[in-house]
């Protein structure tokens, strides 16, 4: 036990820790922009299937990173183009169409893999930057500013779609339409467009997820993602719709699981004791979620449809 | 008429323009439509063993489905099947572990009620927290799903892993239990076992149950309009935790079945739910909407969702199509399916508008669409 505690392997898990959180948080802080609307999208763990495919081929074809993040958002994009039409058109239940994307992001994703690539292969992968003097810090730098491209994009994105959503018009309409969109509606707010909109950066965003999520570990397998994008739905609520609380609820799912990781590869404690370790985190939101019930109030209008008459 | 009719042909509708999709899919991937569908029928129900085989992929299906029902109806939407399938089967198998030698008409009836509780338990968890602490049982289905499926790592690494695997490969699994647990053959030569019979008795009780009982009015006086109900005198909360735990319970059962009626018999994962449940806590999701959310429904849509399943394989062997191809079709079935409520009521407001004309130009109304209108909302929901 005390080996866990020396100094390296704490900066060990708390860097692997954040690039753990790099997923989670780029899907949950899409997922925080549509729910904002007032659409739920439990879906999210469909899109990343599907984006991280597209990602992972297009490295596999094209051996360029830049190209695949782009597939994936775009993948993503698609998606949230097919979620806007189902919530917004035809106005379906959300939870269980959620689970209609889920399911068929899940089944399509691995038969595009089994069909065309078969045996997992080795893709390219993001490459590990270090910020220019930050990352010479001794145990910050490198459990802070030596991690690839999209985990810095990950947590960049945490101020800009906080000032998105509280210092923009558009961020305005979001919140005016998941609050109130009847009178967001005889303002002359458009609620069909603006939920349009935020479904799309929010899939867009769970695409991205799925991109880096594929492209860090440079391969691809039958349900990459474990069900991370029903966690990243989790951590909206953990985080109370604020990015910044999000962000908290991601660092500390992934540093959680970099805990767990090493646990099990010092074998500090027996292996089947680390899975018992492992359920900390959907214990910690259960419990998180009991407590914030009665405290913050989630947008009035999530998953409800709008209509005029 | 119409409108009871439509109630019944848009879903159908939904599900054959979901059906077509896969068609396209099965073109695209460079096979005759025809051959895919001629496969998928010949590999569920080809032979008396393929038969078997689907209405055994079917029985999970169709007991979390019919749990889904009892939810859905009581609008708590139960996605912690997953969960409450594995919680179930692992108190059942923790029952034949400890207690191998009682006799079958015993410890048959016990493991399958003890897998009953685990489950139901595991579902009231998400009924106690929605109901007295407004938790949304969305989240808390899927968190709960995410911890049952490290209790069962943990207890199929450790405790109850089989001691031959100690020694070898490791594999997550229980040793071959006792066969007086065993569910028995009912069909010689086929897997076709007694948890069948009992999930198709089961979505009987729980039609009878929803439908002709004080507590099945409660539940679903709750899910129409929870303030009427509470105005007439009906507890929401334990309705809620009712209805959790009766859902919760037949996902449970489906946990015992899986396991005691395996060939194997044991039980075993690959570290993920689905290794263990082949995702039927979702799967049932998909039957029970396809049943209308009717527990009688919801025996011929598992039967039919349990053919795509057994089917699909048989695709995969013939014309190597993944058979994974049946996971996204269910998914677009879903999609579809929850999607067509609107296009029924644009139907519907067509047929209004059409017999107000006809209303208006005085004479010659259409008299079943204004019989229609005059019983809008008819129908058992």
């Amino acid at each position: 036990m005390r080996d866990l505690f020396t100094l390296s392997v704490l900066v060990t898990v708390l860097a692997s820790g954040v690039r753990l959180a790099t997923t989670y948080l780029l899907a949950a802080l899409g997922e925080t922009i549509g729910q904002r609307s007032g659409v739920l999208n439990l879906g999210v763990d469909g899109v990343m299937l599907l984006s991280a495919f597209g990602a992972y081929w297009t490295a596999l074809e094209t051996e360029n990173l830049w190209l695949a993040a782009l597939v994936g958002m775009l993948v993503g994009l698609l998606m949230g183009v097919v979620y806007a039409v189902i919530t917004l058109v035809f106005r379906a239940e959300q939870g269980i169409s959620g689970i209609g994307i889920y399911l068929f992001g899940l089944g399509f994703s691995d038969l595009l893999f089994e069909e065309i690539v078969g045996t997992p292969t080795p893709s390219a992968r993001l490459p590990t930057l270090s910020v220019p003097l930050l990352a010479d810090i001794p145990y910050v730098g490198e459990a802070l500013f030596e991690h690839n491209l999209m985990t810095f994009l990950a947590f960049a994105m945490v101020p800009v779609i906080a000032f998105l959503l509280f210092r923009t018009t558009f961020g305005m309409n979001v919140r005016a339409v998941g609050e109130n969109p009847e009178a967001a509606d005889s303002l002359g707010v458009s609620v069909f467009w603006v939920r349009f909109r935020a479904i799309l950066i929010g899939n867009a965003m769970a695409g991205l997820a799925g991109a880096a999520l594929t492209l860090r570990l440079g391969n691809f397998q039958n349900n990459l993602t474990q069900g991370l994008g029903f966690i990243a739905v989790a951590l909206v609520y953990f985080g109370a719709w604020r990015p910044r609380g999000v962000m908290l609820g991601a660092l500390l799912y992934g540093i959680v699981g970099a805990l767990v990781l090493q646990l099990k590869a010092r074998q500090i404690i027996p292996l089947e004791a680390s899975d018992l370790a492992a359920m900390a985190p959907a214990v910690l939101t259960i419990v998180a979620l009991v407590v914030l019930a009665g405290r913050v109030e989630a947008p009035s209008a999530l998953t409800q449809p709008f209509s005029r008459d | 008429m119409i409108r009871r009719a439509l109630g019944g042909v848009v879903p159908l509708g939904a599900a054959l323009v979901a059906f077509l999709f896969g068609a396209i899919m099965i073109l695209a991937l460079g096979a005759n439509p025809i051959d895919g569908l001629v496969a998928i029928l010949d590999g569920a129900f080809g032979t008396r063993e393929r038969v078997a085989t689907t209405a055994v992929r079917a029985t999970p299906l169709l007991l979390v489905g019919v749990g889904i029902t009892v939810a859905f109806r009581a609008r708590v939407i139960n996605i912690g099947g997953e969960g409450q399938i594995v919680i179930g089967a692992l108190m059942a198998t923790a029952v034949a572990l400890a207690i191998p030698d009682t006799p079958r008409p015993l410890l048959l009836p016990l493991v399958l009620i003890v897998g009953m509780i685990g489950g139901g338990i595991w579902g009231s968890i998400a009924g106690v927290l929605k109901a007295y602490a407004s938790v949304n049982e969305i989240l808390s289905t899927i968190m709960l799903n995410l911890v049952a499926v490290q209790v069962m790592n943990y207890l199929l690494r450790g405790p109850m892993i089989d001691q031959a695997e100690l020694e070898g490969s490791r594999i997550p699994q229980t040793e071959r239990l006792t066969d007086n647990a065993a569910l028995p053959i009912l069909v010689p030569g086929t897997r076709f076992h007694l948890g069948i019979v009992i999930a198709v008795v089961a979505a009987i009780v729980v039609y009878v149950l929803l439908w002709r009982s004080p507590l099945g009015f409660r539940l679903r006086a709750v899910g129409h309009n929870p303030d009427a109900a509470r105005a007439s005198g009906i507890s929401v909360e334990r309705s809620l935790v009712t209805a959790m735990a009766i859902s919760g319970s037949l996902s449970g059962l489906a946990g015992a079945v899986l396991v005691f009626g395996s060939e194997s018999l044991r039980m075993v994962t690959d570290g993920s739910t689905a290794g263990f449940t082949g995702a039927a806590g979702f799967n049932g999701i998909v039957a029970a909407l396809f049943g209308a959310l009717h527990p009688l429904w919801t025996i011929p849509s598992a039967f039919l969702f349990g053919s795509l399943l057994t089917g699909a394989n048989n695709l995969q062997r013939v014309l190597q199509i993944p058979s994974p191809l049946a996971v996204a079709l269910n998914g677009i079935v879903v999609v579809f399916v929850v999607s067509s409520g609107r296009i029924r009521a644009w139907i519907e407001r067509a047929l209004d508008d059409r017999a107000e004309r006809a209303e208006r130009s005085g004479g010659g109304a259409d008299p079943v669409a204004a019989a229609a209108g005059s019983t809008s909302g008819g129908g058992d929901s």
